[in-house]
C-alpha cells in the first residue's frame, strides 16, 4: 500500500518535489491527528502550528508563496498565538479524558462523518481532477509577474468587493471584541441564580457556598454588591470575581445562612 | 513534474475529516475551535490545489478572503469564549448544560 | 504587517503598469453602504460624545440609517424596472436584479423594525452604548451582500458580516449564563458550517473552474460532465453550508438552545435576517446557478423539507418554553420555505419569497411581545407566565393572539397566504405528498400556537378578552374583528374566544374595522401600563418560578408598542388585502 504510494508519487513526480510533498504531508496530518488527540489545549496549539507550517510548505510547493507566507504570519503568528494567550489566560491547560465521553450520539455522528470523509478522500484520491474550465478569473502561471502581483492585480480588480467588504468583517471583529470583553455595567460578578450568586440592587442571592468556610467566598460577593451600588474598586472586583467562581466550582446546596458584611445583607437561600 | 493533484486533494479531504471528526468528539471549546481551523485549511490547500491545475488566480484569491475571515473568527470566538469562562472555571464545552441537548 | 504587505504589493502592480480598478456603481451598492456607514456614525457619536448618549439616541440613528437603506433599496428597484432588466455591477460581483433587490429591501425593513424593538429591551435592562445596533446594522449589511452576490466568496463573506454579530448578539447579555452558552453554541456550530461550507465552495470551484455563479452557471449548462463526482460533493457541502444557517433538519439542533439563550430582542432579529440572507443565498444558488442540476438537488430537498416540517412541529408541541417554541416554529417555517424551492419553478420562488418576507415579521413582533413579558432581566419564558395575560393586558395578548394564528395559518393573515402559495407551488410541481405533508404539520403546528392562545384567553371566559378591563371601544372593536377574522376558518377556536357575532363581519368593511383595531392597538400599546419595575418586584428566582393571575409588571416601551403595531398591522392588513406584496414579489421573481 504504502510502496504503491511512494511508486505512485515517484512515477509521476521528481524526487525532490516527491520528497516535499511526502514530508510536508506526514507533517500535516500527523499534525491535524496530534490536535484531535492531545489531552491538553497548549499541546493541540502546538500541533496546529505544525499542520500549518506543513500546509504552508505544500503552499510553496504548488506556487502560492505569498499566501504560503500569510499563512505563517497570519495564522501561526497571530492566530495560534491569540488560542495560547486565551489557553494562558484563562488557565484552562488541563487535560481532558478523551475516552470518556458521555455523549454517545456525538460519537456516532463522528463515525458517520469519518465514513463520509473516507468518501470523500477516496472519490478525491481516484479521479481525474480538476474538471472545471482552465483560466477563469485570469492566469495564474506564464504571466511573467511574480506571485504577489497576480494575486494582487486579482484582488484590486475582480476580487475588488469582496477585498472591500473584508473592512465590515474587521470592524465587527474589533466591536465584538469589545462588547464581549467589556464586564456587564456594575455588575460583572453578577452570575445567574441558577448556577451562583445574583446580584440586585445590593442583596445577593448566592445559590452555592452554604457551609461556613465559604463564608469568604460570601463575603466577596458582597464586596460585589456593594461595588454595584457604588465605585467597584479593583482588588474589590477582583476578589468578587474569584469569589463568584468559587460559589460557582461549590456548587452545593444551601439553608438559609444570613450574613452580614460590609453592610450588604447577603441571603443565601436554595434555587430550586 | 509536480505532485498529481489527487495526491494533494486527498492530503486536503483526510485533514478535513479530521478536523471535523475532531469538533465532534472534544468537549474542550479551544480544541474544537482549532479543529475548525484544521477544517478551513483543508479548504484553502484544495483551493490552492485547483488554481495551480486551473491555472487560475481566483482559488488564491479566495484562500485569501478565508484567512481574513478566520482571522475575524477568531477574535469573536476567543472573545465570547473568555467572556464565558471568566464566570465560570473550567474549559470544556460539556459544562454547558443550563441549556438541554 | 498585513498593510506593508499590502502596500509592497500595491507597488509592485503599479510598477508593471496596465492596471485598471473595475467601475464602482455606487448606487448598486448604497444600501449596504448606508448600513455600515450608519454602523461607524454610531460607534463614533457613542466614542466622542462627552456625555453618554441615551440609548434612544442609537435607535433613532439606527432606525433612520435603515429607512435611508430600505429608500435607496427602492430607488434601486425603480432603476432595475426602468431598465427592465438585471445587471451586474463591481466586476460582476454582485448581481442587481429584482430578487436581490426585494431582499434588500426586506433586511431595510427587519433593521427598521428590530431597532425600534430593541430599544424597550436595551432600556429596560439599562444596556448603554452604541455596539448593539452597530452590530445589528452590519449584520443586515451582510444579508443585503448574500442577497445580492454573484460570487460564492461574496456569498461567503456576506454569510459571516451577518452570522459573526449574532454570535456576539446571542453573547452578549453576561448577566444570564445562557446567553453566552447560546454564544458559544452558535459560534462553534456557525464556524462549523462555515468550514463546511467554504470546502464546499472549495470543490466546486474546482469542479467549475470558477467562484462566479454566472460563469458556473454557464459552464454547467455548455458542458455536461460524465465526471460530476466531485461537482456534486461540493454542491452538497454547500447546501449543508446554507441548511445550518436557516436551521433546516438535519441542522438545527443549535436553534432551540440559541434562540432560547439569547437575549429576546436579538432572537428576533437572529431569526429574521439569519432567514433572510440564507434563503436570499439559498435560493439564488440552488435555482439560478446550479438549475441544469435540479434533477439532483430536488430529492434531497424533499426529504430536507419533510424532516424539517415534521421534527418542527412534533418537537414544537412539547415544548414548556416559549423561546424554545417558537425556536421549532421556525424549523417548521424553514420547511415551508423550502417548499417553494423545491418546486424549482419560478411560482415557488416567488412563493419563498413572500414567505420569507411574512416570516420576517410575524417572527419580529412575536418575539418583541416576549422581549416585553419576559420582564426585567429576560427570564419569563414559562408558557404559564402568559396565563391571563388577555386579562391584564388585553391589547397585548391581542397583538401575540394575532401574530400567532397568522403563524399558524389562520385565514386574513399574511401567514395564511404564505402558506397557501408554497402549498400550491409544491402542488403545480407535483410534489402532492409535499403538500399534504406541509398541510398536516401546519396542522399539528397549529396546536402549539393555539395552546398559547389558550392560556392567554384561558379560563373559559370567551369574552373576557373584549369586555374587561375597560380598554375602551377601540380596543373593543380590535379584539372582537380581528379574532373574529381570523379565526372563521377554525370553529374550534371561535367557542374559545371570538364573540359569534365578529364572525359575520364582512371582508369589505373588515378591512377598515380591522385597521382601526389595530390602530387602537397601538394606540393601547403605548398608553398600557409602564409603571417602572423596580428591581425587587420582579420574582428573585425567576428562573422557574412563574407568576400567574396577577397584573404582570411589564416596562411596555413606546418604541416597542409601534414596533410590534407595524408587525401587527404588516400581517393584517396585508393578510386581508395581499394584492401589492403579492405583486412586489412576483415581479421580484419576475426580474430574477
Amino acid at each position: 500500500m504504502h510502496g504503491a504510494l511512494a511508486g505512485g508519487l515517484l512515477a509521476t513526480a521528481t524526487v525532490p518535489d516527491a520528497l516535499t510533498f511526502a514530508v510536508a504531508a506526514i507533517i500535516s496530518v500527523v499534525g491535524a491527528l496530534g490536535v484531535v488527540l492531545s489531552r491538553n489545549p497548549v499541546h493541540s496549539a502546538l500541533m496546529l502550528i505544525m499542520t500549518l507550517f506543513g500546509v504552508a510548505v505544500l503552499f510553496v510547493e504548488e506556487d502560492a508563496q505569498f499566501l504560503a507566507a500569510v499563512q505563517v504570519i497570519v495564522y501561526a503568528g497571530a492566530i495560534v498565538v491569540l488560542f495560547l494567550f486565551v489557553i494562558m489566560l484563562l488557565g484552562v491547560d488541563r487535560n481532558e479524558s478523551i475516552a470518556a465521553e458521555p455523549m454517545p450520539a456525538q460519537r456516532w455522528l463522528a463515525v458517520a462523518l469519518g465514513v463520509l470523509g473516507l468518501a470523500e478522500v477516496i472519490l478525491l484520491a481516484r479521479g481525474k481532477w480538476p474538471t472545471g474550465a482552465h483560466t477563469v478569473a485570469g492566469p495564474l502561471h506564464g504571466t511573467g509577474q511574480a506571485n504577489v502581483a497576480v494575486l494582487g492585480r486579482s484582488v484590486f480588480t475582480s476580487y475588488l468587493l469582496p477585498f472591500e467588504i473584508t473592512s465590515a468583517l474587521l470592524v465587527i471583529a474589533v466591536i465584538g471584541a469589545v462588547v464581549l470583553a467589556r464586564r456587564p455595567r456594575g455588575s460583572g460578578e453578577d452570575v445567574d441564580p441558577s448556577i451562583g450568586p445574583r446580584v440586585d440592587s445590593g442583596e445577593i442571592v448566592a445559590g452555592g457556598g452554604g457551609s461556613a468556610g465559604r463564608g469568604g467566598a460570601g463575603a466577596g460577593a458582597g464586596s460585589a454588591g456593594a461595588g454595584s451600588a457604588g465605585a467597584v474598586s479593583p482588588e474589590q472586583s477582583i476578589q468578587a470575581e474569584r469569589a463568584a467562581g468559587e460559589l460557582v466550582t461549590a456548587g452545593e446546596p444551601f439553608g438559609a445562612v444570613l450574613k452580614e458584611a460590609e453592610g450588604v445583607s447577603i441571603v443565601q437561600r436554595r434555587e430550586s | 513534474m509536480s505532485v498529481p493533484a489527487s495526491f494533494y486533494l486527498t492530503l486536503s479531504a483526510v485533514l478535513f475529516t479530521i478536523g471535523a471528526i475532531g469538533l465532534l468528539v472534544r468537549r474542550n471549546v479551544l480544541v474544537m475551535f482549532m479543529c475548525v481551523e484544521l477544517m478551513l485549511n483543508a479548504a484553502n490547500l484544495a483551493f490552492v490545489t485547483f488554481a495551480r491545475e486551473l491555472n487560475d488566480v481566483a482559488g488564491q484569491a479566495a484562500v485569501f478572503f478565508v484567512l481574513v475571515v478566520a482571522a475575524a473568527e477568531v477574535v469573536v470566538g476567543l472573545g465570547i469564549i473568555v467572556a464565558i469562562f471568566r464566570r465560570r472555571v473550567g474549559a470544556t464545552a460539556d459544562d454547558i448544560h443550563v441549556l438541554k441537548g | 504587517m498585513i498593510a506593508s504587505l499590502l502596500g509592497a504589493l500595491v507597488g509592485s502592480v503599479a510598477s508593471s503598469g496596465a492596471f485598471s480598478i473595475p467601475h464602482i456603481d455606487y448606487t448598486a451598492i448604497l444600501p449596504e453602504l448606508i448600513l455600515i456607514g450608519g454602523a461607524l456614525l454610531m460607534l463614533a457619536a457613542g466614542a466622542l460624545s462627552v456625555r453618554h448618549l441615551p440609548t434612544f439616541a442609537y435607535t433613532v440613528l439606527s432606525a433612520a440609517a435603515g429607512v435611508a437603506a430600505l429608500v435607496s433599496g427602492i430607488v434601486l428597484w425603480e432603476k432595475i424596472h426602468g431598465k427592465g432588466r438585471p445587471f451586474t455591477a463591481i466586476a460582476h460581483a454582485l448581481s442587481i436584479d429584482g430578487f436581490s433587490t426585494a431582499f434588500v429591501i426586506l433586511s431595510a425593513c427587519v433593521i427598521i423594525v428590530s431597532s425600534f424593538i430593541a430599544d424597550g429591551y436595551l432600556r429596560r435592562e439599562g444596556i448603554a452604548g452604541p455596539e448593539y445596533h452597530a452590530l445589528a446594522l452590519l449584520g443586515a449589511s451582510g444579508a443585503m451582500f448574500m442577497a445580492a452576490a454573484n460570487d460564492f466568496i461574496v456569498i461567503f463573506l456576506g454569510l459571516e458580516i451577518m452570522s459573526i454579530p449574532l454570535y456576539v448578539l446571542a453573547a452578549m447579555d453576561q448577566r444570564r449564563a445562557e446567553s453566552g452558552e447560546a454564544g458559544m453554541k452558535y459560534f462553534v456550530l456557525g464556524a462549523f458550517s462555515s468550514a463546511i461550507f467554504v470546502y464546499g465552495i472549495a470543490l466546486t470551484y474546482g469542479a467549475t473552474g470558477s467562484t462566479n455563479l454566472a460563469q458556473i452557471a454557464g459552464y454547467l449548462a455548455n458542458n455536461v460532465s460524465t465526471n460530476d463526482g466531485l461537482l456534486l460533493a461540493g454542491m452538497g457541502l454547500v447546501l449543508v453550508g446554507f441548511l445550518f444557517k436557516i436551521a433546516a433538519v438535519p441542522f438545527h439542533m443549535w436553534t432551540p438552545d440559541v434562540y432560547q439563550g439569547a437575549p429576546t430582542p436579538a432572537t428576533g432579529y437572529m431569526a429574521a435576517i439569519a432567514k433572510v440572507g440564507g434563503f436570499a443565498a439559498l435560493l439564488r444558488v440552488f435555482f439560478s446557478t446550479f438549475h441544469s442540476l435540479t434533477a439532483t438537488w430536488q430529492p434531497v430537498l424533499w426529504v430536507v423539507a419533510v424532516l424539517t416540517l415534521v421534527l418542527g412541529a412534533v418537537l414544537g408541541l412539547v415544548q414548556r418554553n416559549v423561546k424554545r417554541m417558537l425556536a421549532y416554529s421556525s424549523i417548521n417555517h424553514a420547511g415551508f420555505i423550502l417548499l417553494g424551492l423545491q418546486a424549482a419553478s419560478a411560482s415557488g420562488i416567488s412563493a419563498s419569497l413572500y414567505y420569507v418576507f411574512v416570516y420576517a415579521f410575524l417572527v419580529l413582533g412575536s418575539f418583541a411581545i416576549i422581549t416585553v413579558i419576559g420582564r426585567r432581566g429576560d427570564r419569563d419564558h414559562a408558557i404559564e407566565s402568559y396565563r391571563g395575560l388577555a386579562r391584564s393586558h388585553p391589547m397585548l395578548a391581542l397583538a401575540f393572539a394575532v401574530l400567532l394564528l397568522a403563524q399558524a395559518g389562520a385565514p386574513f393573515t399574511t401567514g395564511f397566504l404564505g402558506k397557501l402559495y408554497v402549498v400550491e407551488a409544491a402542488v403545480q410541481s407535483h410534489s402532492y405528498a409535499l403538500a399534504v405533508i406541509a398541510m398536516l404539520t401546519g396542522a399539528v403546528a397549529a396546536g402549539f400556537y393555539l395552546r398559547v392562545v389558550f392560556v392567554m384567553y384561558g379560563q373559559g371566559s370567551g369574552a373576557g378578552a373584549r369586555a374587561d378591563d375597560g380598554a375602551g371601544v377601540g380596543a373593543g372593536v380590535g379584539s372582537a374583528a380581528v379574532p373574529g377574522e381570523a379565526l372563521a376558518g377554525h370553529p374550534e377556536l371561535a367557542m374559545a374566544s371570538a364573540p359569534g357575532g365578529a364572525l359575520e363581519v364582512a371582508p369589505g368593511g373588515a378591512g377598515g374595522a380591522v385597521a382601526s383595531g389595530a390602530t387602537a392597538t397601538a394606540g393601547t400599546l403605548v398608553a398600557a401600563p409602564t409603571e417602572p419595575d423596580a428591581g425587587e418586584t420582579a420574582p428573585a428566582g425567576a428562573g422557574g418560578a412563574p407568576s400567574p393571575a396577577r397584573a404582570l409588571p411589564f416596562d411596555l416601551a413606546p418604541t416597542t408598542a409601534v414596533g410590534i403595531a407595524v408587525t401587527v398591522l404588516f400581517t393584517v392588513v396585508l393578510g386581508i388585502w395581499p394584492g401589492p406584496l403579492f405583486a412586489f414579489v412576483h415581479a421580484a421573481s419576475l426580474l430574477f
